[in-house]
This record gives C-alpha cells, structure tokens and sequence, in this order.
C-alpha cells in the first residue's frame, strides 16, 4: 500500500513538472511570434494614423478564424503573424488541459479522466461550437 | 497620433500593468482596461479582448513557476475548472447583450471588490477535518512550507463550485482573470491556506480566460495592433515582478494600488452611468 502511493505522488510530480514545462514554452513561443509580427507590423504602417479604435468594427476587421489568420500568415501579413501569437497563447491553456488528461490517463484515475474530458469538451465546444454571433 | 507612438505608450503601460499586477496578485486585465477606455478611448470590446489576453500571459506565465513548487492543488484546480469554463462561455455569450456601459458599471463594481479582497486579512489556517465530498473527489493534498510539508482538508464544496461558477461568468463578461472571486471561493469558502487558494486560482485563471478568448477572438475583439504591446509588455511586467516580489515586501504598494484601483472604479462606473462608452 506504501509503495502504491508513493508511486502515485510521483507521477503527480512528473505531471506537474511537465504541466509547468509546456505553460512556460507555450508563452515564450507566443511571445516571439507577437514579437516578429509586431515588429514587422510597426516597420510597414508604424507612421501611419492610429486606426479608429474608439469605433468597434468587430469580426469584418477579418483574422477572427484559424483559416484566415494561416492565409494572411502564409502571405507574410504581419496583423496575422500577430494573431498567429495570439491564437499560440490562448492554445496554450488549453493544451494543458490535454496534458493533465494524458496524465490522469497514466494514473488510471477514472474520476479525474471523467472530470478533465468534462473540461475539454467544454473548451471544445466553445472553439467548435459556431458561438460566433 | 501616430501607430508607432500608441504602440511605445501602450507597451509601457502594459509593461506597468504587469509589473504591479504580479507584485499586488491583481493581475494585468485590471489595469490594461481602464488604461485602453480612460486614456486612449478605445472601445471596451477591444479593452476586453486585450484584457483577456494579459490574463493568460500572466496566468501562464507564474503558473508555469508555482506548479513546478508543488503549491498548486492540481486536482482541485481541474475540478473547479468545470465550473469556471461553462461560467465563462455562458459570460463571453450573454457579453453580446450586454450594454457596454452595463459592461463598464459592473467592471467597475468588481474592480472595487477586488481591491478590498486584495487587503483583506487571508485564510492561513490549514483545515484537518474536511467534508466527505472532498475525500471523495480527493481535493485533500499538501503542500511545502518553511517548515515541512502541512496537509490541509477543505470543506464547503458545493458552494466553492457556485462562486467559481460566477467567477467564470464575469471572467467571460470583463476580460479578467476574476482572481479575487476565485480566492473567495476557495480561501473563504473552502477553507484552502491562502498559499494553495493564490496559486491554484492563478493556475485556473489561464483556462477560464481561455474559454472565452476563444470567442472573442471569432468575435473580432482581439486586434493585432493592440494585442501586440499588451502582450509583451504584460509579459515583460509580470516577469520582472516576479523577480522583485522575493526582494521586496509589497504591503505598502498593495495598499496604494488598492486605492488607484477603487479611483479607477469609482471613474468607470460615473462614467458608464453617463453613458460614456
């Protein structure tokens, strides 16, 4: 039985260690991206006016999905590098959610395997979901 | 006025947004808002989506550390995590009908809550008879101290879920991480040491600001142009806050920011009183 469970406590600290791992590369990852795409952004249209932020455009400003945000990547735009960052930080969180599932999976906790995909599919559902209003 | 010119400002005051954010346990979305509405009038949709973004670059960010100390209650943050993510897709949908002066009155509400938690006296005590349903779910851990390792149990279950749901719901409404509501369920109400609350709600808040970027992202409420300073100079603060937080006692700025924070309110909700946004 003693043996049992501290086999358990380390492979929750080998799924903490990893979990702290990929939070950290996913912001490193994002931050440089944003950080190409910004300064790409600011060489091309840095002496411009500042756009009419005080009006809300919403969705026609365009790069509100992954496949626009890859199109405009793909023709070196840089708002979509940009974006490209952007979608990088928030996949991050989510990608955790993944990994503690992967990990619980290892444990054999059926409760915690029950509760992350509950998690997931929530998160899923928000990205596939078409709660684009 | 000029990109490049709103960009420097933007940066900075992001940077500082951060910086504060991660010494006072605020979080950056608290100050990049106002600084986006108050001083650059941007529009609050856009405020949001930005806010959510530093939330995330800042939850992301000292999660990755705190996890790694073994503070943070993994199984319990995923559990409330049900909670939060729903609240917080409910929050960024209900958003679309929402006024945005109602938007701006109720920021200002939370703000003005979240400086009183901020200064409040926490929980330290570790609970040793927990309730049956947090055995059950197997909430009840330990984590590392000065002293050795101290074993806690927590109670109250139920309505630690409830407030965490709320907390989604205004996540997904402001663009904030809700930390402050997060620590109230789970300090207050479950009675966690503030240690494991503070950590584990920073840890949940990367999530919860998650659910609802995504659609605010289809929503168009990100823009590049603003996403770009606010994310790196939240980064960049809350990087170098969290070096200075060991070096440093931040009782004294805790209480001063708590004050710029309640003028802050104060000025949101006059403002969304008078229709201003």
């Amino acid at each position: 039985m003693k043996n049992l469970i501290s086999k358990l406590r380390f492979a929750d600290k080998d799924i903490e260690q990893f979990i702290g791992l990929q939070l950290r590369y996913g912001v490193i990852t994002s931050s440089l991206v944003v950080l190409i795409g910004g300064l790409f952004y600011l060489s091309q249209s840095g002496q411009l006016p500042l756009p009419s932020y005080h009006q809300f455009i919403g969705t026609k400003v365009g790069y509100t999905s992954l496949g626009q945000i890859l199109v405009g990547v793909r023709h070196f735009q840089a708002p979509a590098i940009i974006q490209l960052g952007v979608v990088i930080l928030i996949a991050t969180p989510i990608l955790r959610i993944a990994f503690s599932l992967l990990g619980f999976v290892l444990e054999k906790d059926k409760m915690y395997i029950l509760i992350t995909t509950i998690v997931l599919t929530v998160m899923l559902a928000s990205i596939f979901g078409g709660l684009k209003i | 006025m000029t990109i490049l010119t709103f960009t420097l400002i933007l940066l900075a005051g992001a940077y500082l947004a951060g910086l504060v954010g991660s010494l006072t346990g605020l979080g950056g979305g608290v100050v990049v808002i106002p600084l986006l509405t108050l001083v650059f009038h941007v529009d609050i949709r856009y405020a949001i989506g930005a806010a959510l973004l530093a939330s995330i670059a800042n939850s992301s960010g000292a999660a990755s550390a705190y996890v790694k100390e073994g503070i943070t209650n993994i199984r319990l943050g995923m559990f409330l995590e049900i909670a939060t993510t729903v609240g917080a897709v409910g929050g960024a949908v209900i958003a679309v009908y929402t006024p945005t002066n109602t938007i701006a009155i109720l920021f200002g509400v939370i703000l003005l809550f979240s400086a009183a938690m901020t200064i409040r006296k926490k929980n330290e005590e570790a609970l040793v008879n927990g309730s049956a349903l947090s055995f059950k779910l197997k909430l009840n851990n330990s984590y590392p101290t000065k002293e050795g390792k101290v074993s806690y149990q927590l109670k109250n279950v139920g309505a630690g879920f409830s407030i965490m749901a709320l907390a989604g719901v205004m996540s997904g409404l402001l663009g904030i991480g809700s930390g402050a509501l997060k620590v109230l369920a789970m300090d207050s109400t479950m009675h966690i040491p503030f240690k494991v609350s503070t950590t584990t709600s920073n840890f949940m808040i990367g999530v919860t600001a998650a659910a609802s970027a995504v659609v605010y992202l289809q929503r168009g409420y990100m823009d590049p142009g603003i996403a770009f300073p606010v994310v790196l100079g939240v980064l960049g603060g809350a990087f170098t806050g969290s070096k200075l937080l060991s070096r440093l006692d931040p009782k004294v700025l805790k209480y001063i920011f708590c004050l710029a924070i309640s003028f802050v309110a104060a000025e949101m909700i006059y403002n969304g009183y008078n229709h201003q946004f």
